[in-house]
């Protein structure tokens, strides 16, 4: 019993000494209700800085869940109950005075399907610093510039800003929406499943985006794909009705997991 | 063993078709009816009453002789009644349901007054009249004026345009919500910025419907006793007035057949004004539509 309450202690103590990131997210024995069903039992992670954090595990597991909770999206669902604690840079986000517009301006979100708004391509970057306040035109220019660049999206569209997003690829679209996300400088970027409508190759210009992005934001990405979670992630939480049953650096996870749950499910045995 | 036979399947074949043809001819003929009626009554009234149509017509007082007869007390009544009814009842029925469908709770309080007002639509709209005769008339002491009258006709209209407003605001895909949630944006950014431009069409379909169902009613402006002969004009919204339904009403009624025509020509004015107002919507729509 001693031996492993000592063992992953100094394990975490090892890494932080290593590594030196901060702590971004600090997860602790978060339950959450949907009505009667437990959806999430006892979590307890944490997430650090400038890293890319994938959550993977079978449909219905609470993956999309534990990710809504760290935006509070999850508030838009009737009936949920949670307990726990989840810090955010120290404070804790589930507290009622936690204004949940402040949470999100510095937590950004890509859904699963892309969702531009029905407005121009530059409407859609400047919609986030435009309800923030910022007005100034050149100003605006030069968030929607910055952030196209960074989502590799500005060589393709800079001749057509004004037309509707909806004429964009799914892949530009998704692409776009991340741009929307960066357009608020947000300091983490929670993504659902962002590849999951995409064809393999948008999907692959998502993914060298995530590894480029993480230089300047911590990424927790929610997958269905573990060949994805093992290209660009640098930690990996399998998640399993509910729990979470092995949190490692990938690597690990994907040559030498520690729970057969977590093996039977990376090599394909279910799920 | 093979469930699928396919010899007496494609003996069978041939019914199906005919039958699909068979549904075909039955939608188009149910279509054909409406329109055919539709087309007789606009060839009555209109070779009817468009010799009758002209400027004098929509400049003269009512009167007992038919060639001096015009609309123009009707008319402006009718323009004055939807002054009123519009911005009453379309602000405060768009405004109904964003609070119904943005912001209230999904508990059964909600579901009541969802359930209640949808049951408002289906009343008879004499009721409205009798309520407007209480409340309006009597009880604010506004007597019987425009004011009075286009309250009235706003409440008549309101349920089906906040039933229309509900609709298409829950069209309004709520993928583009949680974007706009997600960047910390308000319920009311989100609401003014996203949801209203996406659902301005659908409820201005509604709400076209609804004053176009107010500017041809009748009944509860009897109620309230609006005369059918005015020949003076309402120098406010405080004055007795009269509308083009009542005054064509009142032509109907009278036994020769010159009125009759002038009553076919009261239609067409009333038509006429029906499209101006789609013609409005329709200009505001695509307003509404440059803006992205």
């Amino acid at each position: 019993m001693t031996i492993t309450l000592v063992s992953p202690q100094i394990e975490v103590m090892k890494m932080d000494s290593i590594q030196e990131k901060n702590i971004v997210y600090q997860t602790s024995q978060l339950n959450l209700w949907y009505g009667e069903k437990h959806a999430l039992k006892n979590i307890n992670l944490d997430i650090l800085e400038n890293e890319v954090t994938a959550i993977i595990g079978p449909s219905g597991c609470g993956k999309s869940t534990y990710l809504k909770i760290l935006n509070r999206m999850i508030e838009l669902v009737q009936g949920v109950k949670i307990t726990g604690e989840i810090l955010y840079r120290n404070r804790n986000i589930l507290d009622r005075s936690y204004q949940v517009e402040e949470l999100r301006t510095k937590v950004g979100m890509v859904f699963q399907k892309p969702n531009p708004f029905p407005k121009s391509i530059y409407e859609n970057v400047a919609y986030g610093p435009k309800i923030h306040g910022i007005r100034d035109k050149k100003v605006l220019e030069q968030i929607v510039e910055k952030s196209l660049r960074s989502a590799a999206l500005w060589d393709e569209v800079k001749d057509r800003l004004n037309q509707n997003a909806y004429s964009l690829s799914g892949g530009q679209q998704q692409r776009l929406c991340i741009a929307r996300c960066l357009a608020i400088e947000p300091d983490v970027i929670l993504m659902d499943e962002p590849t999951s409508a995409l064809d393999p190759i948008s999907t692959l210009k998502i993914e060298e985006l995530v590894k480029e992005l993480k230089k300047e934001y911590s990424i927790i990405i929610v997958t269905h794909n573990m060949q994805q979670a093992a290209r660009i992630s640098n930690k990996t939480a399998f998640f399993l009705n509910g729990e979470v049953i092995e949190f490692a650096p990938t690597s690990k996870i994907f040559s030498n997991p520690k729970d057969k749950r977590t093996e039977d499910y990376i090599t394909g045995r279910f799920g | 063993m093979n469930f699928f036979d396919h010899k007496s399947i494609n003996a069978r074949m041939k019914i199906r078709v005919i039958v699909n043809l068979f549904a075909k001819i039955i939608f188009f003929a149910a279509m054909m009816f409406g329109l055919f009626i539709l087309g007789v009554l606009l060839y009555r009234i209109v070779s009817q009453g468009i010799g009758y149509l002209d400027l004098q017509f929509l400049q003269s007082l009512p009167s007992r002789k038919p060639e001096q007869a015009g609309v123009y007390t009707a008319l402006i009544g009718s323009v004055l009644l939807m002054a009123v009814v519009a911005p009453v009842s379309l602000l405060l029925g768009v405004a109904t349901a964003i609070y119904l469908e943005e912001y209230a709770k999904d508990n059964r309080f909600t579901a009541f007054i969802k359930v209640n007002i949808s049951n408002l639509a289906g009343v008879p709209s004499i009721v409205f009249g009798l309520l407007g005769l209480t409340v309006f008339v009597r009880a604010l002491a506004l007597g019987t004026s425009v004011l009075a009258a286009g309250l009235t006709m706003s409440l008549l209209v309101l349920p089906i345009i906040i039933v229309a407003a509900q609709e298409a605001l829950k069209a309004v895909p709520a993928s583009l919500r949680e974007a706009s949630y997600a960047m910390g944006a308000t319920k009311w950014q989100t609401i003014v910025r996203i949801v209203l431009p996406v659902a301005i069409p659908g409820i201005l379909t509604g709400g076209i419907l609804a004053l176009s169902r107010a500017i041809g009613e009748t009944a509860p402006l009897v109620v309230l006793g609006l005369p059918l002969f005015l020949a003076y004009l309402p120098k406010s919204i405080f004055d007795l007035f009269t509308v083009l339904p009542m005054q064509i009403y009142n032509w109907t009624g009278r036994p020769q057949e010159e009125f009759h025509s002038l009553a076919a020509a009261g239609i067409i004015v009333l038509l006429i004004l029906l499209l101006f107002m789609n013609f409005l919507a329709v200009l505001i729509r695509n307003k509404f539509q440059k803006r992205y």
